[in-house]
């Protein structure tokens, strides 16, 4: 019976195994602490350093552990002075900028005119690598600190120079009368000088002069954030902290908002939507938020950049039932598109309910009618791309051509799912795009500069389409120029409409933040760019 | 036998070699991970090209490798995209699903075993089809089904359950991941159990035992089962391999920031260091998985001798 | 290597269904002849075969053409009828985009089916030339083919999937058929590898050895008939986790691509909105798992024929 004891003896040793790892951890208790908001999150891609943040994730820690010069009213969007004390400028070029006396970091070190200054200079170096570095291209210098080829002659912009302890001036490389309402962009924020001292550190537990301080980060798990005891702003928090806890699936994270684990939730699966409510007894809001999304065509692409067919583009955007889609796949939780830009920046700001006109509604004869005259679909089929790994992108994808199938009568349209955003990413920016395919914007600020120049100009960042046309090119930098909000904000729309035109892109419809929230807490709201209002939340 | 261990230990040489190369050159084929990094906004170019030399991408696929391979050997297993070490990832990572593996594989023998001796001591009457339709079932559904499923109405709607799994992973919190994690190879076990326990009712020594006057319950468990168990042991000795690089799907339902949960960020990331970190870890756990299970069956198993 | 092989997995890694298989291998030391006669005659007693055969019939009828039963077009989709039930003309419902669901299930069997076939004869073949080779020839050979079939086991298939569907810019049955052949075939490798060392040793093979045939006359006449057995159990119960697999592709979202109609599509598509709509998850999953359960209770079948202890 050698045999049947050792079997006996494996199993035993597994059992202790089992009795072992159990005490070795595990007795960390995800129970809710008294007055402390826990919400949903998910892994930050990169550093949490300000300049490099680009995504959602790493940007609602900023947006509480920063507060900029400037910061937007989560209910309007309008932008008024938070850490400045002023920004003022004649010409629009050169702007004068003081920082209100007596701020100070979570680490009790003050915040001075050099704190930005420095952090926008590390921000735009070459060799930091920062994603985010374009934000200051338009800073004078900034050329030198970041070549397009080669090393970096210089280490400081020309253009930013220390005048006192708390002032500093700004010199642009060109006109932009809106660019201090830009400063709320995260990009722009201060830093300590612990930041250039200790980075390993300052990167392990961030140090901010925002509402928030962080107390622990463990990567890919948790960050445990409590009011910052220097914090003098408007924003003062009203609980005794916030608990962000990483998930993988967002449909985890709503059982678990059910299951009473979770607080705070922004980010609902599409298909909890139709039940939320009653799921939360009412405890759901839905926001206009500034992200739209749209259909690209690839312009570099003969078949769909030749001339003529702009028409068929037109027509393809007359056969995308806008409305059924978003009150079917979506709940309404989107509003059908009706120009390039989103509600959030109100009429005043740019928003229209008309400049896209017919050519934003479902209209099947004459999409057809266009169709053929622009000289039909290249090849009579299509595919639109977009990656399968987040975001659920496949249900929306299809209902848009189902609905040009059925509006053509021919199965000309298919979706086409690849495999990574990376690989979605890379045929877009290698141009290796033939067919059209998914794009999605979320606005920086809340400008209507921030929905049109970055993604239209001839060689701008986010110029996916490869889109370009000199007399939109002209309109944009007058608008830029123009220091009345309302001329600027005509000029604008007048560039807007040479899209409608042309249709590089297919708007299709604006998104909405959605948050639900526990019995636990109240006084939850979103703002426009749909992270929720942490410093408002109560905690029973 | 020392020999013949050595010879093993030394073939794993070339594996690990080979494993290394081909995940490498596999992340290597998805392409530029660095365009994703600017989300949906274009690279800047300057800023673009600064980081693939920063992580060394400017350089030919061959000097990558070799390069990585001299990091290994140093101990440096290269870092993931958002700064953090690999090293670091692994070692939050591999405790937290081998506490998952460890429940999954007593689900597994526990139930499994149970079901298969109860199948095998009834074969053909009610309680062996009944068990034979379960694990049909359970092999038959996808994970990701089970998964959602167990986890609404046993955490959500009946509140038996946490939905998802908290940081530290309790392990109250991973019977639910573990119980569908485990669902497939507990079909299997039960299935093995049931065919052994039917092949050895018949043996020669258990015909002895009874006649001899031996009461039930001995003969079940002294005889039957311990020789039943042999080909069960072996196959869960190897199952634990399986577990382990097989969680991705449970892993993401319940939020278990484990090896499938990294693997997947890296796989999505396109970052190769974690990606063949990883998986290089996986691979060498389930080639001495393997060499033990196999030194296992010569001692279960007289009849076998290695040199 | 082992010195006497009594057992054919003594160097092997028994994977689940090898380990199911190596359970159920045939006792060789029964006349080889009468075992494939004494099969048949105890399969055409048993119900579960022919259920299960009837099923894969019906099945394969369908997939090769859908219109027998059902005269919808499963992209003919009304938007207004989202997530709707049962309708007159539609018994199932329809999905979210307002598609017939029951004509979505009867289409999607080819996808289904056709992988789950089309990747059992692709491993199988590849599987057991390979791994007949190794165990027949040994040696150097037999250690190289081993190590590779651990490193393919090793990766894993989220990976293997995402790269594939990048690289060869694939989603068609073709695409995934043939990455999950490229996955499959070290486990079927490694059961013909441990069945043809034991057939070699069987002493009709030595009896053949000492007569003076020829290696490829012993391999093919002598040995293959015998090594068969235990790669078509394996292969019939492995098919059924093909399909399964399909499913769990599609739905990490490196599977079968529109306009493809499949089951494991569907299902991905469904298993979040089991709240709103479960009639969208019920027919394509029920589908599935009658499928796989058919093709498995045929290997079970198969199985306990080929196994006389069992008799």
């Amino acid at each position: 019976m050698r045999g049947a004891k050792s079997a006996t003896m494996v199993i035993g040793a597994i059992a202790i195994a089992l009795t072992a790892t159990a005490c070795g951890g595990g007795s960390s208790s995800n129970g809710a602490e008294d007055g402390v908001v826990r919400a949903w999150w998910g892994d930050p891609q990169n550093p949490l350093e300000p300049a490099n943040t680009n995504e959602v994730n790493g940007g609602k820690v900023l947006d509480m552990i920063f507060s900029d010069l400037k910061e937007y009213d989560p209910k309007n969007s309008q932008a008024y002075l938070a850490s400045a004390d002023s920004i003022t400028s004649t010409d629009q070029q050169t702007f004068t900028i003081k920082v209100k006396p007596g701020l100070k970091f979570s680490d009790g070190t003050p915040v001075t005119a050099s704190s930005f200054v420095d952090a926008w200079n590390y921000g735009a170096l070459l060799t930091n690598t920062q994603k985010n570095a374009s934000f200051f291209s338009n800073i004078d210098g900034f050329s030198q600190v970041h070549p397009d080829k080669g090393q970096p002659t210089a280490k400081t912009m020309s253009g930013l120079k220390v005048v006192d302890n708390l002032t500093f001036t700004v010199k642009l490389t060109q006109k932009f009368s809106a660019w201090p309402d830009s400063l709320g962009y995260k990009a722009f924020a201060p830093l300590p000088k612990s930041f250039f001292t200790d980075h390993a550190k300052w990167i392990a537990q961030p140090v901010g002069d925002g509402p928030y301080k962080v107390v622990s980060y463990t990567k890919g798990q948790s960050m445990k954030l409590v009011p910052n005891p220097y914090y003098v702003g408007q924003q003062k928090p009203k609980n005794k902290g916030v608990l962000l806890k990483v998930y993988t699936d967002e449909n985890t994270a709503y059982a678990d908002l059910q299951a009473g684990q979770l607080d705070v939730l922004d980010s609902i699966p599409a298909s909890d939507i139709p039940h939320v409510k009653g799921d939360m007894g009412g405890r759901y809001l839905n926001l206009p938020a500034g992200i739209n999304q749209a259909l690209s065509f690839p312009l570099n692409q003969k078949t769909w950049g030749a001339s003529g067919m702009e028409k068929v583009r037109q027509g393809i955007s007359m056969a995308i039932d806008r409305d059924s889609i978003t009150k079917k796949i979506f709940q309404g939780t989107r509003s059908p598109a009706t120009d390039f830009t989103a509600p959030v920046l109100g009429t005043a700001g740019g928003y229209s309910t008309d400049i896209c006109g017919d050519v934003c509604k479902y209209n099947p004869t004459k999409a057809k009618e266009l169709i053929k005259e622009g000289g039909g679909i290249p090849g009579g089929k299509f595919t639109i791309s977009y990656n399968a790994d987040t975001g659920s992108h496949k249900t929306w994808v299809d209902a848009v051509c189902n609905s040009v199938n059925n509006a053509l009568g021919t199965q000309a349209c298919v979706g086409n799912p690849v495999g990574t955003f990376a690989d979605f990413r890379n045929q877009i920016t290698t141009k290796q795009m033939i067919n059209p395919f998914r794009a999605g914007w979320q606005m920086d600020y809340p400008l209507i500069d921030d929905f049109l120049a970055p993604l239209w100009g001839t060689n701008a960042s986010s110029n996916d389409s490869q889109y370009t046309n000199p007399d939109f090119d002209k309109l944009i930098s007058q608008a830029e120029a123009e220091p009345d909000k309302a001329k600027s904000v005509a000029l604008y729309q007048q560039a807007e409409k040479l899209l409608v035109k042309d249709m590089p892109s297919i708007p299709l419809w604006s998104q909405n933040g959605g948050v639900a929230w526990s019995d636990r807490v109240s006084d939850v709201t979103e703002n426009p760019f749909s992270y929720p209002v942490f410093y408002n939340i109560t905690v029973k | 036998m020392g020999r013949y261990v050595i010879r093993r230990l030394l073939q794993m040489v070339p594996v690990f070699i080979g494993t290394t190369l081909l995940i490498f050159v596999m992340v290597y084929a998805l392409g530029d991970p660095v365009a994703a990094m600017f989300g949906d906004r274009a690279p800047d170019p300057a800023t673009a090209a600064q980081i693939r030399h920063n992580l060394y991408l400017d350089h030919p696929l061959w000097q990558q490798y070799l390069h990585y391979m001299q990091g290994i050997f140093s101990g440096d297993f290269g870092t993931a995209f958002d700064g953090q070490p690999v090293t670091q990832l692994m070692s939050s990572a591999f405790p937290v699903t081998l506490r998952l593996t460890l429940v999954a594989f007593a689900i597994e023998g526990i139930i499994g075993i149970a079901l298969g001796l109860l199948a095998g001591m009834r074969r053909g009457r009610f309680a062996d089809t009944g068990v034979l339709g379960f694990t049909l079932l359970m092999i038959s559904i996808p994970v990701f089904v089970t998964g959602y499923l167990l986890q609404y109405f046993v955490a959500v709607k009946w509140q038996l359950a946490n939905p998802a799994v908290a940081d530290g992973a309790p392990f109250g919190d991973l019977i639910l991941p573990g119980i569908v994690l485990a669902g497939v190879s507990l079909a299997y076990v039960a299935r093995l159990t049931r065919t052994s326990v039917a092949e050895n009712a018949r043996a020669d020594y258990i015909r002895t035992a009874v006649a001899k006057g031996m009461p039930r319950r001995r003969v079940i468990s002294a005889h039957l089962l311990r020789n039943s168990l042999i080909p069960v042991v072996t196959f869960l000795g190897t199952d634990i391999g399986n577990l382990m690089a097989g969680a991705v799907v449970t892993e993401r339902i319940f939020n278990v920031k484990g090896v499938g949960f990294q693997l997947y960020q890296g796989i999505l990331r396109q970052n190769p260091p974690t990606v063949v970190g990883f998986v290089t870890i996986l691979v060498l756990v389930f080639l001495a998985a393997n060499l033990l299970v196999d030194l296992l069956y010569a001692v279960l198993d007289p009849r076998i001798r290695y040199a | 290597m082992p010195e006497t092989t009594n057992s054919p997995v003594a160097d092997q890694v028994p994977t689940p269904v090898e380990a199911v298989a190596a359970a159920a291998a045939p006792e060789q030391r029964d006349a080889p002849r009468s075992l494939w006669n004494d099969a048949w005659h105890d399969l055409r007693r048993k119900p579960v075969f022919y259920i299960s055969s009837l099923l894969i019939l019906f099945l394969i009828a369908i997939s090769l053409w859908p219109s027998l039963i059902t005269s919808t077009s499963p992209y003919a989709c009304d938007l207004g009828k989202s997530q709707m039930g049962p309708a007159n003309g539609h018994p199932f419902g329809f999905d979210t985009q307002g598609c017939d669901v029951y004509a979505r299930t009867v289409y999607g069997a080819r996808a289904s089916v056709a992988v789950g076939i089309f990747t059992t004869l692709g491993a199988t073949i590849l599987g057991s030339v390979l791994g007949g080779l190794a165990g027949f020839y040994g040696g150097w050979w037999d250690a190289i083919l081993s190590r590779i079939s651990d490193i393919f086991f090793g990766i894993p298939i989220l990976l293997g999937g995402v790269v594939f569907l990048s690289v060869i810019k694939g989603g068609s049955i073709t695409t995934v058929v043939t990455f999950m052949v490229l996955l499959g075939w070290p486990q079927i490798a490694r059961i013909a590898r441990g069945a043809v060392i034991t057939a070699k040793q069987q002493d009709y093979v030595q009896a053949a050895r000492a007569l003076g045939a020829s290696s490829s006359r012993m391999l093919l006449r002598h040995i293959a008939p015998n090594a068969l057995a235990p790669v078509i159990v394996v292969a019939t119960i492995a098919l059924g986790t093909y399909i399964s697999l399909e499913a769990t592709l599609s739905f990490l979202g490196v599977g079968l691509k529109p306009p493809t109609v499949s089951w494991g599509i569907d299902i991905s598509q469904a298993s979040t909105m089991i709240r709103n709509a479960p009639h969208m998850l019920l027919w394509p999953a029920g589908a599935l798992s009658v499928t796989v359960l058919a093709f498995i209770m045929l290997g079970d079948a198969v199985r306990d024929a080929l196994d006389p202890k069992l008799r």
